[in-house]
Formats: structure tokens, C-alpha cells, sequence
């Protein structure tokens, strides 16, 4: 065992480093960066990652014809963390070139790929994924929106929601339903189109947290050329699987307080014997030992994963654990925070909340953080069918065609 | 980045889960647990003899004092394996404890006379601090140690009914100093314990020859390293034994049937034994570290170990308590095995001390580090 890089990766990490010196400031304090979509950060965002895509650093594990340095995921591994030590406004461009340019390089016409995959990576243009919807979120292939065909164009009808950046997005992968008759998994159809077709509307979702990272998407009677689509009709869910393996790849960092925060907190503020500090708190300490342990085991499982990375191998649904881990101490610390502030810890402004109002405003976002990307539930769904081997729950759509389906809200 | 262990250390890890899988099948534990080769009958000799000779008793002893020369990770792995078998035999006492014990505080000679009967089996060690209930504290030990004798009580001693020798933690003076001593002749009354499978016993020092083990005034500190190195080796048996709950509870989830489908199929079921999963996982993780910082002896090893005894702590006591729980009302008979684990789960958990002790430790290191 050694926590060291292999020669090649270290020179690879020194030279991400100077990159990142050279182009982005360091990260300040433990504040949550927040997405967001306003004007004079899109424009930072896109010549960050314009002098990313220059570097070489942008789609390091895509192939050379597509732009990329054809490395292996390790490397990737080791630029995003590298990359979350600074300010880089890396973000707008994540499920893009994490999700959707993957897709298209998987099944989209060469000249598709020549015309979109460059622009994509030099953050030119932003891509969204427009798969959830209000009445399929964790059984995503429940959507309703409809797509029919009407010579060279289908036509699309229906809405999407959960949408991040679809309100700066230049284009989207869509999937759609093309065949109410089928069974739901087998009458879904991929496309990708631009967002400005006319027909498409965003709108903004006023978040329980006050911000607004995502959106609801309309689409009345909206053309796509045939020749968008992604797969054959009818092969959507196999398409989306491609999709959503990537998403596996993605880097998650820590999502915002953690163990060393709030006990940083706990070393200024008097606990609830009165008698010195809550950090000397026999119970607190309890805690905070457990949400080392947590913490650390995350850290440390990505630890394993890199090395399995190393090896060569692709990285496993056992990922899902450390969201799961993740979010939940997050909840748990920001309202352990809160609570711990007493009278005071229902003030959230940045000059009278302790530490600029950290763990009130993650205590907020904490909800969202346990549903997006797969609730709780699902992703141990997915831990006892993928990894333990469970069978599958009894299902009422087997077998069934999708409009024979029951429904409820 | 290579946070795993080596091809070698892997297949030294298959051929202990083949051979204890063989040799210390359900069947040799209950013999324990049942007493079968009579009262005192508290440990598989012949599994012991069979150990011995597969050298894995010397795994991390030099080769100058008879052992392999490998290292802590070979023993990790080891104690991942003996964990996962519940192998009834005093391994923990002799090689976690003892031996280890004798490798950071053992003077030359102590080692010349100990370690080499270590390795061939002859010599089955234990170590002796608790007195009653509560967690020891240096200001409360009673047993005393005069430089040439020890007297006093220690219980629970675990191994301390069958073992040859112990180490003993007592105060000298004003301090704490380490002894060790040989048992012959020392009275010892087995005690009733949740886990059977390993002997207890009160020991009764009564001007019992000892020799120092280590500087006199050091003993404390000696045992706070000792626990440090046995608590990383125990997470390795938390992990085993968590591990063989988990896949015991899957295995039974996938092929009973409950309302016409398998109870694996249900998402009560499923999250139950996913929740073990990830506990398991973090345990795994944490005890890596602590495996990587004691077979390194790096500076982290404090914190890493601390970190590793509570993940392996919370691991294992979930994963034996919803094993019981998935397996229903089987789940609490006397043939079915589960039980065995909810038993070493126990021990394991308070045998180097109890969780909460072991976070007040992760903390107080935490902020030493912190203070660094």
C-alpha cells in the first residue's frame, strides 16, 4: 500500500497543478459555491473552460479523434481533484461533457460528432439532459412526453422538469416516448435538439433552499429532425443507460460543512452544560467521532477506487454509497450545528450567523442533496440488486403496455 | 495511488479463508461453545497446532526470533479471515496483544524467550488491564507490581483461563509499568461470557514473579500503543465477521420466501441489508488506513487506528443484530449461527475497549492533530 502517484501520474498532477495556478484562483473558505447562472460568471466559466479544452485538460478520457487525450480514468480522478482545490467554474459544463457529449459520441452520425463534440468541450456551447419529469423521477421510464413521427420531423409534446442549466443551455438530449403500445421500457426514443427550437420553454424551480439551479421545460409541438435522433426508436433506455453510466464517473467532492467545520464551530461556542466549550461536550464528541468516521470513510473508499481505476477497472455501482454517506452527515451536521447555536441558530444572514451562515444555508440544500442524482432509497436499491444480488421487487408494468398502466398523481 | 492490498497479500488471504473454511467450520466452534472436550475445553487445540504450523502465528515476527518476517498486512488480512471463521483460538490475545506487545516494549531477552514458542505454538499469550466495571484509567488500578512480583485481580482476561502467559498492566510506585509473567501456578476462575467461543477468566496474582516489561513509570502509554496495533488487527475480524453477516442475511434474503416472493425482493429487506452494506464499506475503508498506517508505523496510526475501532465497532454490531432480524424467528434459535456473530460482535466491540472510549480517543487525537 502507498498513497503515492505513479511517476506518470505525478507529472500528470504537476502539470494540472500549474495549469490551475496559472488560470484560477484558490478556493476561499468552506462556503458552498453555488451554481449559478448569472452573466458575468457564464462568461468566466466558458473562458475557463476554453483554456481547459486548450491545455488538453478538458476530456481527458475521450478519444484523440474526438478531441481527447484518450488517458484512463485515473487521470481524470486526478485533475478533479486537483481542480476542486481552486475556484474553477467548472460546473456549467459537467453534465455536458460528463453525460450528453458521451451519448452522442456513442451513437450520433460522424458529422453530428465533428459539428458538436468540439464546441462542447471549449465550453462554446452548454448541453443539458432532459430526462425527469413530474410524474417519473426515480422510475424515469415512466415519462410521458410524446414524440410522433410526421415525415422528416417528429413532433414533441409534454414537459420536463429537474432540468439544471436548461436556462443557459445551447442543447439537451431528449428522451421521449414513441410508443404508447409498447411495454414502458421499450417505447422510449433519444434525440438531442436545440434548446431554441421554437415550442421549448424554461422555466425556473423556486428551490425549499430560495435559489434556483434548476428548471421545468416545456415542449408544445416541438420539430426535431429525424436525423437527431440518438439509437434506433424504441431503444431509448438503452441509450439513457449509456448516459446515466457516465454519470458514475462524475468527481463529487464534498458537498459543502463537514466534520472539521463544525468543529471549528464547536471550539468558539459554549455548550449546553456551560460549563466550557461545545467541542469539550462529552456527547458532541461522540458525534463528531462518528462524522470523522463517516467522512473518512468516503474519502478512503475513493481512495480504493482510484486504485481500482489504476488497475484499469471501471468503477462499480458501489459508488452510490458515497452520496448516501454524503448527504446524510451533511443533514446531520448542519442541523446538529444549528441546533447546537441555541437561540441564535435560526439567524442565517452571513454577518450575524457563526461562520457566515454555512450550515444554515447547506441545512437547506442538504434535502435536495439526498433526492438529486437517485434518492436514498433508490441507490440502496441499487446496492442490494447490483452489488448484494437481490432479485427486483414485484413490478406491476411487466408485460403491460404503457398506456395500460396505472397512474396515480 | 495503490490503496490496496498486493497480489501476494490477497492470495495469502484465499488460502486462510480455504483452509479455516475446512478447519474451523461451524461445526469446531460450537464444539467450543458447547464445552464438547469438557469444562476447561475453551479453544480448538488442533486448529491451534494447524495454525502454528502454517506459521501464521510468526506472520509479523522477524526471522531472527523464529517468525515469517512479513508484516502487519499480511496479518490484516489474516485477522480478516479468522473474524469471517469466528476461529475459536486465542489468536487475538497472543499475536494482537502479546506479541505485539513484545515486539515494541520486549527487552532482547525477553524476546528470545518468548517469540520463538510464539511461532511453534507452544506459547498461548493474553493481556491483562481491566479490574472491574467501566473503563480502566491509569489512577484506578489496583494491581500492583514491586519490580520482581505482581498481585492483584484482572477480570475479564480473555484467553487468561488456557494461556501460558500474560502481560500485565499494573501500578509501580507512583506509575504505571507493564509486566509479564508466567501463569503456572496463578489462579484463574473461568467466567461465563456472551461469546463462549473464547475462554475468560479471572487471574489472582498473589506475589506472582514478573519481569518488567518495558521502562517501569512507561506502562500506560505501552498499553494506549498496544491497543493502538491490536485495535487496527480487531477491525480486520470486525470487518470478517461483518462481512459473513452480511452474506449470510443475503443469502437467506435470496431463497426465503415470504408472501410468495423472496424476502430479498422486498425494500424492507433491501435497505436493511444495503445499510449494512454501506456500514461495512466504511469500515473496510477505515481500516485500511489503520492497516497501511500500523504496517508503516506512520505517525497517523494513533487516529487511524482510533477511526478503524469505531467504524469496525458500529459495522459489525449492525450487520450481526439485522442478520438475526432478516433471518426472523430462525434467526433466533440456537442452530441457526447468527447468534455466534451477535456474541463475538460483543466481544470484539468491548474486548480493547468500548466504542465510546475509543471516540473520545479519535477526537482528543484529532485535535492534537489539529493543534500540529
Amino acid at each position: 500500500m502507498d498513497f503515492n502517484d505513479t511517476a506518470e501520474e505525478a507529472k500528470f498532477r504537476a502539470e494540472a497543478r500549474a495549469f490551475l495556478e496559472a488560470n484560477c484562483a484558490p478556493k476561499s473558505g468552506a462556503r458552498m459555491q453555488a451554481e449559478s447562472s448569472e452573466g458575468a460568471f457564464m462568461q468566466r466559466a466558458k473562458a475557463y473552460q476554453k483554456k481547459k479544452a486548450e491545455a488538453g485538460f478538458a476530456g481527458l478520457t475521450w478519444a484523440k479523434e474526438h478531441g481527447g487525450r484518450g488517458l484512463a480514468p485515473i487521470f481524470s480522478v486526478i485533475f478533479g481533484q486537483e481542480e476542486s482545490k481552486f475556484d474553477a467554474p467548472g460546473a456549467p459544463f459537467a453534465i455536458g461533457l460528463g453525460m450528453c457529449i458521451p451519448t452522442l459520441i456513442a451513437f450520433a452520425a460522424d458529422d453530428q460528432k465533428k459539428r458538436y463534440v468540439g464546441p462542447a468541450l471549449r465550453g462554446e456551447e452548454i448541453w443539458c439532459q432532459l430526462f425527469s419529469e413530474p410524474a417519473a423521477g426515480s422510475d424515469v421510464a415512466g415519462l410521458k412526453t410524446k414524440a410522433v413521427r410526421d415525415g422528416a420531423d417528429w413532433i414533441v409534446n409534454g414537459q420536463k422538469v429537474w432540468t439544471s442549466g436548461a436556462h443557459y443551455s445551447d442543447f439537451g438530449i431528449l428522451l421521449v416516448r414513441t410508443n404508447p403500445d409498447a411495454e414502458k421500457h421499450k417505447g422510449l426514443t433519444m434525440f438531442f435538439l436545440d434548446m431554441k427550437s421554437p415550442g421549448v420553454e424554461v422555466r425556473p424551480i423556486h428551490q425549499m433552499s430560495g435559489g434556483s439551479n434548476f428548471n421545468e421545460v416545456y415542449f408544445t409541438d416541438v420539430r426535431i429532425p429525424d436525423a437527431q435522433r440518438l439509437g434506433e426508436p424504441g431503444q431509448g433506455w438503452s441509450v439513457a443507460l449509456v448516459t446515466l453510466m457516465n454519470e458514475r464517473l462524475a468527481v463529487g467532492g464534498s458537498p459543502g460543512p463537514d466534520y472539521a467545520e463544525i468543529m471549528e464551530l464547536a471550539r468558539r461556542m459554549p455548550g449546553a452544560s456551560g460549563k466550557g466549550a461545545l467541542l469539550q461536550d462529552q456527547a458532541f464528541r461522540r458525534q463528531l467521532a462518528d462524522w470523522y468516521v463517516s467522512a473518512e470513510g468516503y474519502k478512503l473508499g475513493r481512495f480504493r477506487t482510484m486504485t481500482a481505476l489504476s488497475k484499469g477497472q471501471a468503477p462499480g455501482p458501489e459508488a452510490s454509497i458515497g452520496k448516501i454517506l454524503n448527504a446524510n452527515r451533511l443533514q446531520d451536521i448542519t442541523n446538529a450545528a444549528i441546533e447546537a447555536e441555541d437561540h441564535f441558530g435560526i439567524i442565517c444572514d452571513d454577518a450575524n450567523a457563526p461562520m457566515e451562515g454555512i450550515f444554515q444555508q447547506s441545512y437547506m440544500w442538504a434535502p435536495g442533496l439526498r433526492i438529486a442524482g437517485g434518492t436514498d432509497e433508490i441507490l440502496k436499491n441499487i446496492i442490494a440488486e447490483r452489488v448484494l444480488g437481490l432479485p427486483q421487487d414485484a413490478r406491476a408494468d411487466k408485460g403491460v403496455a404503457f398506456k395500460d398502466l396505472p397512474a396515480g398523481r | 495511488m495503490n490503496f490496496d492490498f498486493s497480489d501476494d497479500q490477497k492470495q495469502l488471504k484465499d488460502q486462510a479463508r480455504k483452509f479455516l473454511a475446512e478447519r474451523s467450520a461451524m461445526a469446531s466452534v460450537r464444539a467450543v461453545l458447547d464445552r464438547k472436550g469438557g469444562a476447561g475445553a475453551s479453544y480448538d487445540a488442533k486448529l491451534w497446532r494447524q495454525v502454528a504450523e502454517m506459521g501464521w502465528l510468526g506472520v509479523a515476527i522477524p526471522e531472527e526470533h523464529g517468525g515469517a518476517g512479513l508484516g502487519r498486512l499480511e496479518l490484516c488480512v489474516l485477522a480478516e479471515e479468522m473474524g469471517r471463521a469466528l476461529a475459536a483460538i486465542p489468536f487475538a490475545s497472543t499475536v494482537y496483544f502479546a506479541t505485539e506487545a513484545l515486539l515494541i516494549a520486549g527487552s532482547e531477552a525477553q524476546k528470545q524467550k518468548w517469540l520463538p514458542k510464539i511461532v511453534a505454538g507452544e506459547a498461548i499469550g493474553c493481556f491483562a488491564l481491566s479490574e472491574g466495571p467501566g473503563a480502566p484509567a491509569a489512577s484506578a488500578l489496583r494491581t500492583t507490581f514491586d519490580g520482581l512480583s505482581i498481585s492483584g485481580d484482572k477480570i475479564p482476561v480473555t484467553d487468561g483461563d488456557i494461556a501460558d502467559f500474560a502481560i500485565v498492566c499494573a501500578k509501580e510506585g507512583g506509575g504505571v509499568s507493564l509486566a509479564i509473567a508466567d501463569l503456572k501456578g496463578v489462579a484463574r476462575t473461568e467466567l461465563k461470557t456472551l461469546d463462549p467461543t473464547r475462554g475468560h477468566a479471572k487471574l489472582s496474582f498473589d506475589k506472582t514473579k514478573a519481569e518488567r516489561l518495558g521502562a517501569a513509570g512507561q506502562g500506560w502509554e505501552l498499553t494506549e500503543r498496544i491497543y493502538d496495533r491490536a485495535a487496527v488487527l480487531l477491525a480486520f475480524e470486525q470487518v470478517g465477521g461483518a462481512q459473513a453477516c452480511l452474506d449470510m442475511a443475503v443469502d437467506y434474503a435470496k431463497n426465503r420466501f415470504a408472501f410468495s416472493r423472496p424476502i430479498g425482493s422486498f425494500q424492507a429487506i433491501k435497505h436493511k441489508l444495503a445499510d449494512m452494506y454501506v456500514a461495512l464499506e466504511v469500515a473496510r475503508s477505515n481500516a485500511y488506513y489503520g492497516a497501511w498506517a500500523l504496517s508503516t508505523e506512520a505517525a497517523e496510526l494513533p487516529l487511524a487506528a482510533a477511526a478503524a475501532r469505531v467504524a469496525g465497532c458500529a459495522a459489525y454490531h449492525l450487520a450481526s443484530k439485522e442478520n438475526i432480524q432478516a433471518h426472523g424467528g430462525m434467526g433466533f434459535t440456537w442452530e441457526i449461527d447468527a447468534h455466534l456473530f451477535y456474541r463475538r460482535a460483543k466481544l470484539l466491540a468491548v474486548q480493547a475497549g468500548a466504542p465510546d472510549t475509543w471516540k473520545e480517543k479519535l477526537v482528543r487525537r484529532l485535535e492534537l492533530k489539529n493543534a500540529a
